[in-house]
């Protein structure tokens, strides 16, 4: 009877751990297959991590922002987002970022890498304006190259056309 | 990569090869062709017996037969006959062949040949090409090899397609492109290169950095692509012989989309800068870059015309992408593509009477020609998702990539549309780029 209520309690733990980890997992499927040097959040200190860590940003702040199809204008939605990395950003100046320009697969490679890099610029910008010293960001643009979501529907386009804000500089490419 | 290239090195000196008109060999007046310029090419029925061993290896002179057979009946215009059908067994190179023989099977062409491994190693491959209806002699060569017989069987194919079409052929080429591997969200790609249908790939980068878009140099065995190495994406030029890999010039932005000029001494590409993109060309002798583009709209996929005097490429600048010439030194743009949908990556054809592109529209992906003036604009194929054509030397056949959904796979088309083929690759494969012919 003792040995099954442990195992219950573990049980529980083992739930709530894996109900952290999917949350990450979630939070990593909507997001970048390039980020994988700060994956693992909800491993320690909850869904958020501490302040001022690459999980806290990623999940309470929100490291990415999307757009509309072949648009590079911020939505109102993202200049919110941005806001809040602006500000995130503000407060831990540690950071150097890299802002990753990403576009789904209809179009061609070429276009592609210059529309991701017009993304990346777009958000870079508005960062800067918000107080994010230029110095501090680097973009880059992968173009259709790198989608977080495979399926040949409108879910996963909108997913692939974002702008990612990775802390601490380039993916490891 | 050393490895490869030295591999690949090996393989071009080994093949050592000579091309010999036979002495007893007196071209005739060809009563047999194809007019590959009418509407509708009815294939050219021809007959290619296996090659005589003359006690070698059976199988290498069957295998030479099989791949010119393959060569031509790819190309759409040879309809090789079936061997079964045949009456006369060859069993002599140097006699006439009974040509009332394959008349009655319909054969208007009749290739003959043999291979003979000479005292010092070599292989000496010898063919005859016959005109069945007007029972002359053709064309008759021969070539000698250590052991690359596949270059040998490609030339014979060029020659025959050459000598019954009037054009050049386009068997003895390769195509580099970027092989897919590993799950869609972090493709592993690499280039590599293989002969023109599909034989013999092996990579020519190690999968380490993301590779892209390469082209081929019309002039020298050197290809230029685009990276993510350790710093920006940038274009590079790579030497396939050597392995030797330099970087296309230092700028503050990424570069991408390059293509050589057809006198293979400049490069031209798009350089982004605060998300801009335009067209600049650079001169690998002097280094000298030249910006050919300022319009603040994405400028890119640049393609020289083959007398290099003009540059067709894509542009948003009116809104979405079109297809634009300009001079080759810039300036003076004016659209072309004036079809629904979108166009990009155009590519100027070596003839110079087409360009070939990707189109957009109602979310399916086609590839097709047009004039360089923007008129006689035809599909060629359509769906999604096809992108990236590239064009044989002779400007007769396109190939392209496209993805089902699963991984991208090449494919050629010719230019009436009638006749595509896929092309075997080992994994996923796109961005095909076409060799000049290697001869």
């Amino acid at each position: 009877m003792t040995r099954t209520m442990r195992i219950g309690k573990a049980g529980k733990i083992a739930a709530a751990l894996c109900a952290v980890m999917l949350l990450g997992a979630c939070a990593k499927k909507t997001g970048d297959g390039l980020d994988g040097a700060n994956g693992g959040y909800g491993a320690n200190g909850g869904r958020g991590g501490p302040p001022g860590s690459t999980q806290d940003f990623v999940v309470n702040v929100g490291d990415r922002v999307f757009f509309e199809t072949d648009s590079t204008e911020l939505t109102s939605t993202a200049r919110s987002i941005l806001d809040k990395q602006a500000s995130w950003l503000s407060r831990y100046p540690r950071y150097a970022i890299t802002v990753e320009g990403h576009a789904d697969e209809r179009g061609t490679r070429e276009y592609n890498f210059a529309l991701g890099a017009r993304r990346s610029q777009v958000t870079r910008d508005y960062l800067a304006a918000r107080g994010v010293g230029g110095g501090r960001i680097k973009t880059i643009s992968y173009g259709k190259e790198r989608p977080v979501a495979v399926c040949d529907d409108i879910s996963c386009w909108s997913q692939n056309r974002r702008a990612v804000t990775v802390l601490g500089g380039a993916a490891g490419y | 990569m050393n490895l490869l290239s030295a591999r690949l090195l090996r393989a071009i000196a080994l093949l050592g090869l000579a091309v010999l008109a036979s002495a007893h060999v007196a071209p005739a007046r060809a009563q047999v062709s194809i007019d590959i310029n009418q509407g509708n090419v009815q294939p050219l029925p021809i007959a290619i017996p296996d090659f005589l061993a003359n006690g070698g290896d059976p199988q290498l002179a069957r295998d030479m037969a099989g791949v010119i057979t393959a060569d031509l009946q790819r190309s759409g215009l040879f309809a090789p006959i079936d061997q079964r059908a045949f009456i006369e067994k060859i069993s002599n190179f140097d006699a006439t062949p009974r040509f009332g023989d394959w008349r009655i099977i319909n054969a208007q062409a009749l290739v003959t040949g043999q291979m003979v491994r000479q005292g010092d190693g070599r292989i000496r491959t010898e063919f005859r090409l016959w005109d069945v209806l007007g029972g002359s002699q053709l064309e008759g060569q021969q070539f000698f090899t250590d052991k690359n017989w596949r270059r040998v069987a490609h030339l014979i194919a060029d020659m025959i397609y050459e000598k019954l079409t009037g054009e050049k052929g386009y068997f003895d080429t390769r195509i580099v492109y970027v092989d897919e591997s590993g799950p869609k969200t972090n493709r592993v790609k690499r280039l590599a290169i293989m002969d023109q249908d599909g034989y013999g790939s092996r990579f020519i980068t190690s999968g380490n950095e993301l590779v892209l878009t390469p082209r081929f140099s019309p002039t020298s065995q050197e290809i230029t692509y685009m990276s993510f190495g350790n710093s920006d994406p940038r274009v590079y030029l790579l030497n396939i012989e050597t392995g030797q890999r330099e970087a296309v010039g230092n700028f503050p932005g990424m570069t991408f989309a390059p293509r050589f000029s057809p006198d293979g001494q400049k490069v031209a590409m798009s350089m982004e800068q605060n998300g801009n993109s335009s067209i600049y060309v650079m001169d690998l002798r002097s280094r000298a870059t030249t910006k050919l583009t300022d319009s603040g709209a994405i400028d890119t996929s640049p393609s020289f015309s083959p007398d290099g005097s003009k540059i067709v490429f894509e542009s948003d600048r009116g809104g979405n992408q079109q297809m634009y010439v300009m001079s080759a030194s810039g300036g003076g743009a004016q659209r072309i593509s004036f079809g629904e949908g979108r166009y990009s990556t155009p590519v100027w054809s070596p003839r110079g009477d087409l360009i070939a592109f990707t189109k957009q529209s109602g979310g399916k992906f086609a590839i097709g020609v047009m004039r360089p003036d923007g008129t006689g604009e035809r599909i060629l194929t359509e769906g999604f998702h096809n992108e990236g054509p590239t064009w044989a030397p002779n400007g007769r056949v396109l190939m392209f990539f496209r993805d089902l959904g699963g991984g991208p796979r090449i494919y050629s088309i010719d230019i009436t549309g009638r006749n595509e083929q896929k092309v075997p690759t080992p994994g996923f494969a796109s961005d095909p780029a076409w060799s000049p012919l290697l001869n």
